[in-house]
This record gives C-alpha cells, structure tokens and sequence, in this order.
C-alpha cells in the first residue's frame, strides 16, 4: 500500500515535472493591446471594433489559439481623445509589454501614437478606413484607402449624377487629406469642384452650409463628416429639402446614419464601404448571426468592426507562419505577400509595399425608406497608390505619411 | 428680385443663429449670469431635455407636449443638482467649476452606459418652403419664432411675477431678502431649476434636428459661455443683444469664409469684447444708467 502511494506520488511528480514547463509555455498568452474609443465623440463609430477584437479572440482562443497560445486583450478606453492614446500607447508597449496594439479611429489619434510604436519598435494595426499614405513598417492598416474607395464611388457619381462637385469635410488631417484626393480625381475624370468646405470637428449646426452648397448648385455632394456632432448635417439637410445625392468614404460605413436619421434624410447618399451588415453574402450572414449571438444589443456591425475582427485573424495567420511575434520575423512573412483571409466581406490581402490591406468594395446606395441597395461590387481592390508613388516597405521604412500633394521623394 | 431673396436668406441665417445662441444661452444665463455658478453641466441639462423629449415623442406625444417634458424632467434634475451639490458653493464660484464638470463627466458617461451610444431621431416636423432659389426648413423658423418667445416669457418672469422680484431680491441681497422674510433656499432652487429647464428647452426644441448621443450636450456650450460672457448678467440687456451681435458675426462669416471663420468669429468677438466690456454688453448698460 505505502508503495502504491510512493510510485503513485512519484510517477505524478514525474509527470509534472515533463508536463509542468511545457503547461507553462503552452499557456503564455500573447498580448493583444487595444486602444479604442469607448466613450467621447467617436465612440458611437468605435465600441464595435472592440467587440469585433472581442469575438475574433474569443473564437480564435476556443480554437487553441495562436499556435497554442491564447491571447489576452488588455483593453484601454482613449475617449476620443488624443493625449489618452499617447499616455495609453506608452502604457501598453512599456509596461504591459503587448506583442500587438490594435489603434485608433481618428486619423489625428493614429499620428498622435506613431511616432510612440515607432520609438519602441513595436506592432500596430490601424483597423479603420483613412484618408491613406502611412508608409510605416511598425504599421498595419487593415481599412480602405482614397484610392480603394474614391477611384471606385467619383466616377460612378459623375457619370450617374454629373460632373460638378461640392465637397464638406472634417477640418483636421483626415479631412483635408480626403479632400485632396477627391479633388484629384475629379480633375482627372473631367470634372469641376463647384465648392469645398471644411467643418470643424463638434459643429453641429449647418443652416448656411447647406445654403452655401444651394447656391454653388452641384450635381452631388462629398460629405467626409467626420463624429456625431456633424453627422446632424444630415437631418438638417433634409429638413431644409436640400435633397442632392451625397457620397461618402466615411459615412454609413461608418456611423450608419441610414439608422440613426429619419428617412428621406438620407436618400441617394452613396457610400463605397468594405463592410456593412446589410451586405448580403452567405458569409456576411453567418458573421452577422455569431455577432448577434454575443452582442445582442449591438445597434449595427460596421466596416471598421469587421477589419478590427479580420485583423485578429490575420494577425493570427502572420504568427502562426513566423512562428514568433517578433517585428521583424512577421515583416518578413509579410514580404512574402500572401498573407490573405477570407472575410466576412471577401477575401483581404496584406500589400508586402505599403502593409495595407486589398479589399471588396461594395458601393451601398440608401434608399427611400433608408435600406441599402448595392447597385455595384468591385472585387479585390488594391491599395496601390503608396506601392506606385515609391513606398516600398520590404527596402526601407521612411515612418512617414505621404499625399497626392507630397509623394515619396523620388530616388 | 434676386437681390430681395439674398436678403432673405441672410435674415434666415441671422435668426438661425440668432435662436441657437439665445435658446443654448438662456439657461446659462440665468445659472451662470445672475446666480454665479459656473455650470459645465449646462450641457448635460440640455442633453436630458433632448433625450427625455425625443423618447416622449417616441411614445406618441405630440412635439410640443414632448418638449415641454423634457423642459420639466431638465428642470427637476436642476433642482436635485442644486439640493445636492451646488449649495454649499455659493460662496465658492470656483469650486462650483469641478463640481458641476464631474456632473457633466457622469451624466454623459453614465448616459453611454445605460443607454448605448445613440439614440434614433424623432424626424424635423413641417417640411421646407422655397424663396427664389433656396429652400428652407420650417423648422427653423419655429426655433426663431420661440427664442423670440422664450426670451418674452423670461422677461415677463423677472419683472411682473412676485417670484422674478424675489428671484432678483434674492440673488441681489441674500440676507436682506431672508430678513424679510424670503425663503431664500427654495429661491436659489427654484431659479437653479429654471435654468435648467431652459436648458432642457434648447435640448428638446433641437432635439428633432440633431444627432442624439451623449455627448450632444458638448456642441451648445461654446456658443452658450460665448453669449453668456458677451452680454454679462442680464438676460434682457446681456442676452439678448450678444445674440444679435454674435448671430450678425456668426452669419455673415459662415456664409463668407464657411464655418471655420464663423466658429473664429466668435471667439474673437468674445476675447475682444472682454477686453474693452470686462462685465459684458449689459455691464455696460447697467453702469451707465446708474
């Protein structure tokens, strides 16, 4: 009896000793730091990329995880502010030494951290639709650029609708930057800009802007209306009859307006989006389904929810193949440039040159009645302007924003 | 002709911003201008107005009803505010500051957590009309027609009620008016409330034409400190005359340079005009008279 308990003991103790380091390693979770804004101006726009983050790990982690790692989100609220992403980027790369961070909304957020993740050579992924041109080896975008969005919507509006365009944008980088490229593209396809106006972020009230677009008489209007302080354009557009069709990189994709505002407000707005929950896709469907399933008082499932939920997966496929976190060894499986995944709206490649994501556009047209038609889908649309313009992030990593109006210098 | 309706459309213009500056300032006025406390949660007061109104409107109220509750529920959290936090402050106007901006901080975060991040619309009412070439909400117009209004009744309130007297007595000579006899808290609470259910009048009167989350209440408050500042501690003769002043501003560089150069045109103003009127537009008045 005393032998059967010693050999017992022993045999256990042998069996923790081999187990035990390898439970342990097994078990060391990767860190994934999430800083979104979960309250503040953006938060309406932003609390579904978090859960986005949230059902991705929580399916990846019943899975087994990364290479039989789980991981563990340590998630900060940046209330739509600036200085909250600074202070919370310092936090997580120093001292909750995160393998990855999953970043921002605002473009002006995204700069106010870069230079942090670029100080610690760390991983950022910026899941959100962007005004375009970061050429940054420490970055990794996963929503759609001018050119995956504006190159698709400008000529279908100018041949639907005409050739005189007013655009209303946000007044900070995202904004200004937009407005460039729209310019330029309407140049190119032979239009004329009737009117550009930039509206500072948390105006709300927009009598004379609406009279000043009656009387420049456009064909339609750009809005790049950027947090729900400007989004009221929308109901006092319609109450004033404005009724002008509208296109737009940023919204419905984005702060679903078509849900949030009283129909016909929102009639004829065009908006090219890579995601939304109307699109209507056996896939779609069923990731709509599972979100539900977990978030059943999710208000709407928009394109920034569902890059943010594709970036853990694709984040996943880099680890997996580098088999480390290590920058530099999933740079170099980026390089390889294969690295796609099959998304609820399509497949997403990561772009070796930029580290910018291809995508399937959907061109959603609102309705009447405020429901969503898709009157066109183009199909893996490249982010190619960065990769044409010089930025190569394979050779080098210049760690700079560039424009249509300042290009990569030439070599 | 052509002539006659640019005309027009500035005149619309000057009272589209004439009615945001007065009904977002009114309630400020009166918490801010005479009582003293300086009220970051005027804001928040708003945003009660806006969303009480709007779900009042959702459960088949009719508009007017609707605003009036969302008036009344603004009012009676002012009253609860003031029994609970800022009476104790009278005599600290600074610390009201802090106190009255973590209200502002709980109520809106408090708002995102009960009640998600927005809230559905309950639609502009009566529709557009047309002069020359533009078209314009009649809603609008209604907005203008009631801060005409507002400030009337407000008026009427302060110098023809046994309750303005007081209220004035009150804030003017607190221990003189108890001497005689007033009830001096529930002066202080009664007016604390009035401002606040102003405020949830400019909430519930844009509810319908704006964007309901909340942190709505955030866009009236430059434009309600600006007015309050500019006119000083008089409604009538602080007030009202910024809002022309400021509304003439705002107007004429929007529809020159956009809303960029109106948003400037304001704060220049403000900076400008306390430079040379320390006590606002009424400060002035009310010394040269006396």
């Amino acid at each position: 009896m005393k032998m059967k308990l010693i050999s017992a003991t022993s045999a256990l103790a042998t069996l923790l000793s081999i187990a035990g380091p390898f439970a342990a390693q097994a078990q060391e979770p990767i860190k994934l730091g999430v800083l979104e804004d979960q309250s503040g101006d953006f938060a309406l726009a932003t609390i579904g990329k978090v859960h986005g983050i949230e059902l991705a790990v929580e399916e990846i982690n019943a899975a087994g995880g990364i290479d039989g790692r789980p991981i563990e989100i340590i998630a900060y609220d940046t209330q739509s502010d600036n200085t909250r992403y600074q202070e919370f980027m310092r936090r997580v790369l120093q001292r909750d030494k995160v393998d990855v961070v999953f970043a921002g909304f605002s473009s002006a957020s995204r700069e106010a951290y870069r230079p942090i993740v670029n100080q610690f050579d760390g991983l950022a992924f910026y899941n959100n639709q962007y005004e375009g041109g970061v050429c940054d080896a420490n970055m990794i975008v996963t929503g759609a650029v001018p050119e995956q969005q504006f190159s698709t919507l400008l000529p279908y509006m100018m041949e639907t609708y005409g050739k005189k365009v007013y655009t209303i944008a946000a007044d900070y980088n995202f904004g200004q930057i937009s407005a460039e490229w729209v310019r330029q593209i309407v140049d190119e396809n032979g239009g004329e800009m009737v009117g550009e106006e930039f509206i500072p972020l948390g105006v709300s009230q927009f009598s004379q802007t609406i009279q000043n677009i009656q009387a420049a008489k456009p064909d339609f209007v750009v809005t790049l209306l950027v947090g729900t302080a400007q989004s009221s354009y929308y109901e006092q557009a319609g109450a004033a009859n404005l009724a002008l069709p509208m296109a737009s990189s940023v919204n419905v994709g984005q702060g679903y307006e078509h849900k949030r505002f009283t129909p016909p407000s929102l009639a004829n707005m065009y908006a090219t989006v890579n995601y939304i929950e109307e699109v209507d896709t056996p896939e779609s469907k069923a990731f709509v389904e599972k979100w539900h399933a977990k978030f059943p008082d999710e208000p709407y499932i928009n394109q920034e929810a569902e890059n943010s939920y594709a970036a853990v997966y694709l984040y996943k496929l880099m680890v997996e193949r580098a088999k480390s976190t290590e920058l530099e060894a999933i740079r170099g499986v980026i390089a390889e440039g294969d690295i796609c995944f099959d998304a609820p709206e399509g497949e997403m490649c990561i772009d070796p040159k930029s580290q910018h994501t291809s995508h399937t556009i959907y061109l959603a047209q609102v309705t009447e009645d405020h429901s969503i038609a898709f009157p066109k889908v183009w199909e893996s649309i490249q982010p190619y302007w960065l990769g044409e313009a010089g930025c190569d992030l394979t050779m080098e990593d210049p760690s700079a924003q560039y424009t249509p109006s300042s290009p990569p210098p030439a070599k | 002709m052509e002539f006659l309706y640019s005309i027009f459309s500035f005149l619309y213009q000057f009272g589209d911003a004439f009615a945001f500056l007065v009904l977002s300032s009114c309630g400020l006025a009166v918490i801010f201008g005479m009582m003293g406390v300086i009220n970051l949660a005027h804001g928040e007061f708003i945003l009660c107005g806006a969303y009480v109104s709007t779900s009042a409107a959702h459960m088949g109220l009719p508009l007017p009803l609707a605003i009036a509750a969302g008036s009344i529920a603004a009012g009676i959290a002012g009253m609860i505010v003031e029994l609970a936090v800022i009476r104790p402050l009278y005599a600290r106007p600074l610390d009201t500051i802090v106190a009255t901006w973590g209200i502002s901080m709980i109520v809106t975060q408090g708002t995102l957590i009960v009640l998600g991040t927005t809230m559905a619309g309950s639609g502009t009412p009566f529709g557009s009309f047309s002069v020359g070439a533009y078209s314009y909400s009649i809603y609008r117009v209604v907005l203008m027609v009631m801060a005409v209004v507002t400030l009337a009744a407000l008026w009427l309130m302060f110098t023809k009620t046994r309750f303005g007297i007081l209220a004035r007595a009150t804030i003017q000579v607190p221990h003189v008016a108890e001497a005689l006899g007033v009830n001096t808290n529930l002066i202080y609470s009664l007016t604390f409330g009035l401002g606040a259910a102003l405020a949830g009048l400019a909430g519930g009167l844009y509810a319908p034409t704006m964007t309901l989350v909340p942190t709505m209440g955030a866009s009236f408050m430059v434009e309600a400190f600006v007015t309050v500042v500019v006119g000083g501690a008089d409604i009538f003769l602080g007030t009202a005359p910024a809002a022309v002043v400021l509304g003439l501003i705002k107007a004429a560089l929007t529809s020159w340079k956009g809303q960029f150069a109106g948003q400037i045109g304001l704060l220049v103003a403000v900076i400008i005009v306390i430079r040379i009127l320390p006590r606002g537009i009424s400060g002035k008045i009310l010394k040269e008279r006396a």
